[in-house]
C-alpha cells in the first residue's frame, strides 16, 4: 500500500515538473498569429523566413477567418490578429471595455477574383451582375450570356473576411446602409480550397477567392470597371495599378504598445524582404501601390 | 494509518464516481446562462420560427428555423437508411450468422464506430458527393441526401450493438419452444424474439437517432450548409451543428451572435436528451417486465 502511495506522488510530481521547460519557453520568445484565411500562407512565409534569421523566435501562424483573429486578439489569445477586413465600431467598443487599444497596420493589398469553370462560356461581369447573382435575382446562367442552366452560387462561410467583403462591396455594391444579403441558398464553403474543389468539379458553379489561390484549373471572371469603361481580369499588374475594381487591404491588428519579438516581426514584414514575399505570394506589396 | 488511507481511497473514488454528473450539471448551466442571454434581445419565437439566419448583418436576424429544419431533414433520412440495415444486420449476427462469422461482422461493426468523422466526411467528400451529383443530375451533390447516407454509416454501429444486446436478452427457452411447436426459424424471429425485444429495438434506434442529430464534422463537410428552408433531399442544407462549428470560432465572447449559438446549443441540447430519455425508458420498460 505504502509503495502505491509512493509512486502516486511521483508521479504526481512528474506531471507538475514536465511542463516546466515548455513554460520557460513559451516566456522567451514566442509570437501567436491568427485570423484570416486568405492571409495564412503569407503569415506562414513571413514567419518562416524570419525564423530563419531569428532562430530563437517561436511564431505560430494559424487561420480560421479574420473575425477568429480579432476575437481571439481581444481575448487575447493571439498577439497578431491578422485581418483581410477593417475592424467594425463594435469589435472597437468590445477592445476598448476590455481595455484594450488596438492599432491598424496595412502589410499588403489583395484582390478578389471571381471563378467559374473552365468550360463556362461567361468570362466577364459587371459587379451588379454579380450582386444579382449572389442575391439570387439571377438565377440562370442564360441571363448573362451563358447555357441554360441554373447557377450553383458558392461563398465562404461567415468567419472569412472574405465573406464579409464580398458582402458589403459586392453584393451590396459598395452601399454602407445596403440591406441585400447573399441568397439563402448560396452554399457556405468552408474554405477558398473547397471552393476551388467544387468550381473545378461543378460546370455551373461560380466562387470566390483571394487572387493569391488562383490558378489553371478555374477561370477567372473579368470584372468591368466603370472608370475606365472596360472590362479587367484579374492579375497582378492590374490589381497593383488599382485598374482591377475587386482589391482590399490586407492588415494586422496589434496591440498599441509594441515590444520584443513582435516588433521585430513587425519591421520585418513592412521591410522590402518582408513585401518581396508579399508578391511572391500573389498579393501586392504596398510600396509599390502607393508608388 | 491504515484507516487514513482508507478514508482518502474512498473519498477518490466517490469522487470519481459523481464527476460525471457534477461535469453535466455545470456544462448545462453554463450553457443556459450563455443561451438565455440571448432572450433579452430576441424573442424565443422569433428564434425558434425565423426563417432567415444572418447572424453578422446589422441588425443580425437569428432565425434558426432553416437550420432545425436542416437538421431534422438529415436525421431523417439516416434514420430511413439505417434503422432497417441496421436491424437486419442485427437479426442476422443474432440470429442466424455461425458462430465464427458472428464474432468477425461484430469486430467489423465495431471497427465502423471507430472511424473518426471527419474521415467518413473526407471519403464522402469525394466518393459520394460526385456520384450523387451524378445520378440524380443535380447541379450539386452537396445535399441533405449525401449527408444521410453518411451519416447513416454512423448510426449503423449503435443500432446493431444495441439491438444485438437486446436479442440476446431474450431466453432461449423462447425459440426452444417456438420451434418444438413446428414454426420455421423466421416465424420463430419474426413472432417470438423481435416481439421480446421491442423495447431494447426501439431504445437502439432512439440512440442511433441521438447519435446522428448531434454528429458535426461529416455533415459539415457534405452538406453545403446553405441555411435555406429545405424542400427535398437534394437541396443542401444545414444543419444546428454545422453552424455552430462553422461560426464559433469567429464571434466574439458577449456578443449576440455568441449567446444565439449557445442557444443554438440549449435547442440541440433539449433535442437528444428528449430522445436519450425515450431510448431510457423503453430499456427500463423492458427491464421491468422480463
Amino acid at each position: 500500500m505504502n509503495r502505491f502511495f509512493q509512486m502516486l506522488g511521483v508521479f504526481f510530481l512528474l506531471v507538475c515538473l514536465i511542463p516546466l521547460p515548455f513554460v520557460h519557453a513559451a516566456d522567451s520568445q514566442s509570437i501567436q498569429i491568427k485570423g484570416s484565411d486568405t492571409m495564412v500562407n503569407l503569415g506562414q512565409a513571413w514567419a518562416e523566413a524570419f525564423m530563419e534569421a531569428n532562430p530563437s523566435v517561436l511564431i505560430a501562424v494559424t487561420g480560421g477567418g479574420s473575425g477568429t483573429g480579432i476575437a481571439a486578439l481581444l481575448n487575447r489569445t493571439c498577439d497578431i490578429a491578422q485581418s483581410s477586413r477593417e475592424m467594425s465600431e463594435k469589435e472597437y467598443e468590445l477592445a476598448e471595455s476590455k481595455g484594450l487599444e488596438v492599432q491598424r497596420m496595412s502589410v499588403g493589398i489583395d484582390s478578389i477574383v471571381f471563378v467559374v469553370h473552365p468550360e463556362n462560356p461567361v468570362s466577364q461581369l459587371t459587379i451588379d451582375q454579380l450582386s444579382d447573382i449572389f442575391t439570387a435575382k439571377i438565377t440562370n446562367w442564360k441571363e448573362v450570356g451563358g447555357p441554360d442552366e441554373p447557377i450553383l452560387v458558392l461563398s465562404r462561410e461567415r468567419n472569412s473576411g472574405t465573406h464579409v467583403y464580398v458582402l458589403e462591396e459586392i453584393v451590396r455594391k459598395g452601399k454602407k446602409d445596403g440591406t441585400e444579403e447573399f441568397a439563402p441558398s448560396v452554399l457556405m464553403m468552408l474554405s477558398s480550397q473547397a471552393i476551388e474543389q467544387e468550381v473545378t468539379d461543378n460546370k455551373t458553379a461560380i466562387g470566390y477567392f483571394g487572387l493569391g489561390y488562383l490558378n489553371e484549373q478555374v477561370k477567372a471572371l473579368s470584372i468591368y470597371n466603370p472608370k475606365t469603361n472596360t472590362y479587367v481580369a484579374p492579375n497582378l499588374e492590374d490589381a497593383l495599378n488599382g485598374t482591377y475594381p475587386i482589391s482590399r487591404p490586407l492588415l494586422f491588428y496589434l496591440p498599441n504598445k509594441l515590444e520584443g519579438a513582435v516588433k521585430q516581426f513587425v519591421d520585418f514584414v513592412l521591410s522590402e524582404k518582408g513585401q518581396s514575399i508579399v508578391l511572391d505570394m500573389n498579393f501586392v506589396p504596398l510600396k509599390k501601390s502607393e508608388a | 494509518m491504515r484507516k487514513y488511507y482508507e478514508f482518502v481511497v474512498e473519498g477518490l473514488i466517490f469522487i470519481s464516481g459523481i464527476a460525471s454528473i457534477i461535469f453535466v450539471l455545470l456544462i448545462f448551466i453554463f450553457l443556459l446562462k450563455e443561451g438565455l442571454m440571448l432572450f433579452r434581445q430576441v424573442g424565443v419565437f422569433e428564434f425558434l420560427f425565423g426563417e432567415h439566419w444572418y447572424p453578422i448583418s446589422e441588425p443580425p436576424r437569428l432565425g434558426i428555423l432553416p437550420l432545425i429544419l436542416g437538421s431534422l431533414w438529415v436525421t431523417f433520412g439516416a434514420t430511413v437508411i439505417s434503422v432497417p440495415i441496421g436491424v437486419a444486420c442485427a437479426i442476422y449476427i443474432g440470429e442466424i450468422a455461425p458462430g465464427w462469422l458472428r464474432e468477425i461482422l461484430k469486430a467489423g461493426v465495431e471497427l465502423l464506430a471507430a472511424i473518426p468523422s471527419i474521415v467518413l466526411g473526407f471519403i464522402g467528400l469525394v466518393t459520394l458527393v460526385p456520384l450523387v451529383k451524378k445520378i440524380f443530375h443535380l447541379p450539386t451533390g452537396l445535399t441533405a441526401l449525401s449527408g444521410s447516407i453518411m451519416l447513416a454509416f454512423m448510426a449503423m454501429p449503435t443500432i446493431v450493438s444495441i439491438m444485438e444486446d437486446a436479442l440476446n436478452a431474450v431466453p432461449r427457452g423462447y425459440r426452444e419452444g417456438s420451434v418444438a411447436m413446428g414454426a420455421t426459424k423466421w416465424q420463430t424471429i419474426r413472432r417470438i424474439v423481435l416481439p421480446s425485444a421491442s423495447s431494447g429495438i426501439i431504445a437502439a434506434v432512439m440512440l442511433g437517432i441521438g447519435r446522428v442529430i448531434g454528429e458535426t464534422m461529416a455533415v459539415m463537410m457534405i452538406t453545403g450548409n446553405a441555411a435555406m428552408i429545405p424542400k427535398s433531399f437534394f437541396q443542401p442544407v444545414r444543419t444546428m451543428t454545422a453552424t455552430i462549428a462553422a461560426e464559433m470560432g469567429e464571434t466574439v465572447q458577449g456578443s449576440d451572435h455568441y449567446f444565439a449559438l449557445f442557444a443554438i446549443g440549449i435547442v440541440l441540447f433539449a433535442i437528444t436528451f428528449v430522445v436519450n430519455l425515450f431510448a431510457d425508458m423503453s430499456l427500463h420498460q423492458k427491464q421491468a417486465r422480463v
